[in-house]
């Protein structure tokens, strides 16, 4: 039997909003467990125009390291108010926002452990298929031996590194998204 | 079959320039290509799921009461793997203009009507089967400033979240024999022998007497590059 053709991708176009709930970029409740964080970026295209029409989603472990999903089996805990999934539009300015906690370590292979990070995608229109990116913690010590950023070109590392900025209370992370050009993020294939 | 996700048979480039609005967003750089992790492996598909059945009919999803405008259609599809195993529990959201062609977005500017009773998205969720269906209106052409005289085809968004990240997907829906397919660069950003994949297919054993139209558009989702019985041997492989 000949395997299916697969399903190609197509932009998300500019008239998406309605599958972006109010909240959906909210992850955390009252009772969620962990560190809060806030993330804060923007989307950018080639000539540093903000993109003002994209949408930005992320996917994260729990502040244990844990993913919500039937694959990840391993003896960490739960968080019944968790799920770990986000979504926000960008806005006139091309910003997007996060309120979430600080994901986990995860696994790599055999013993050894990823930094922690949050999966992010990123569909616009004029981006034919989403980009998947990631992203870490400027100040997680771990960064500095993680595998896959290990197979980033070192002087491009640097976009997948949220900063921290100084705020009072929550945890202030900056993580703009440049889609081409100077600065250009660090894409992935999966 | 090519089990990279990013086919270059199957996928449109980023950059493609009759579709102007690539030309400032297409990343210069080839992408990294990453070991399959976890967090490829895993995805939000199954976790996500409160969705009410009327979330399913956009013909009624206003909420208004009343029924939206335009040619009653019914859209039912199988979601698949690259083996053709049915994925179950995908989260399948969907968007479009009215019959008219206007999408019910502050930014969309076409002199159409607005339709009082037509919200414009609608999501469910694939049965253990794999199977998703809507009941919808079929959408109107609408025109965009790409180029003189630009109209998009008559289309139908689709977002995907099946069971991994790395297999998320979205992508849209065209109707079959539609002479603005040949024009609309969108469409035509994905290579000739895929593009007949984003076609629906009129289904008269979906078509419900004295009611609406049928339509099968079926979805084959792949990636991550390997496959959840055996994630680490395959990212293993990938490092040799
Ligand atoms: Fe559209």
């Amino acid at each position: 039997m000949s395997a299916p053709a697969p399903t190609p991708s197509l932009t998300v176009g500019p008239f998406f909003h309605g599958i972006v709930r109010p909240g959906a970029n909210v992850l955390v409740g009252p009772q969620t467990r962990g560190e809060r964080i806030r993330i804060e970026g923007c989307v950018y295209d080639g000539d540093r125009a903000p993109v003002t029409d994209a949408m930005v989603e992320i996917w994260q472990a729990n502040a244990a390291g844990r993913y919500r999903h039937p694959l990840d089996e391993r003896p960490v805990p739960l968080d019944p108010a968790f799920i770990g999934f986000g979504r926000s539009a960008t806005e006139e300015a091309g910003a997007f926002w996060f309120e979430t906690v600080r994901p986990g370590p995860v696994p790599f292979r055999g013993d050894t452990l990823q930094a922690a990070h949050i999966n992010v995608a990123v569909s616009a229109r004029g981006v034919l298929d989403h980009l998947f990116t990631r992203l870490y913690f400027e100040d997680d010590a771990a960064t500095a031996a993680d595998p896959i950023l290990r197979l980033v070109p070192p002087a491009r590392r640097a976009t997948l590194l949220a900063r921290r900025l100084p705020s009072d209370g929550t945890a202030l992370y900056r993580f703009d998204i440049v889609l081409q050009g100077d600065g250009e993020t660090v894409f992935f294939e999966l | 079959m090519s089990s990279t996700r990013r086919d270059p048979a199957t996928y449109p480039p980023y950059f493609y320039e009759a579709y102007r609005a690539t030309v400032r967003r297409s990343p210069r750089h080839p992408p990294v290509r990453l070991p399959v992790t976890l967090s490829e492996l895993t995805g939000p598909g199954p976790a996500v799921s409160q969705v009410s059945t009327e979330d399913a009919d956009l013909t009624r999803n206003m909420g208004t009461g009343e029924e939206a405008i335009g040619e009653r259609m019914i859209v039912v599809g199988r979601v698949t793997d690259h083996r053709d195993e049915p994925i179950a529990g995908a989260l399948v959201e969907v968007w479009q203009a009215n019959a008219a062609g206007r999408y019910r977005h502050k930014v969309d500017q076409h002199g159409a009507p607005l339709d009082p009773n037509f919200l414009g998205w609608g999501r469910c969720l694939t049965n253990a089967d794999g199977v998703y269906r809507f009941v919808t209106i079929r959408p109107g052409a609408y025109p965009w400033e790409n180029h003189p005289n630009a109209w998009r085809p008559p289309h139908i968004h689709f977002s995907l979240l099946g069971p991994a990240w790395g297999s998320r997907l979205i992508t849209q829906m065209f109707f079959p024999g539609d002479p603005l397919l040949a024009l609309d660069p969108i469409f035509n950003a994905v290579p000739a022998p895929a593009r007949e994949r984003l076609v629906a297919h009129y289904a008269h054993d979906v078509t419900q007497p004295g009611y609406a139209l049928g339509y099968r558009f079926d979805v084959v989702l792949v990636g991550p590059r390997a496959t959840p019985a055996e994630p680490f041997e395959a990212s293993a492989r990938d490092r040799q």
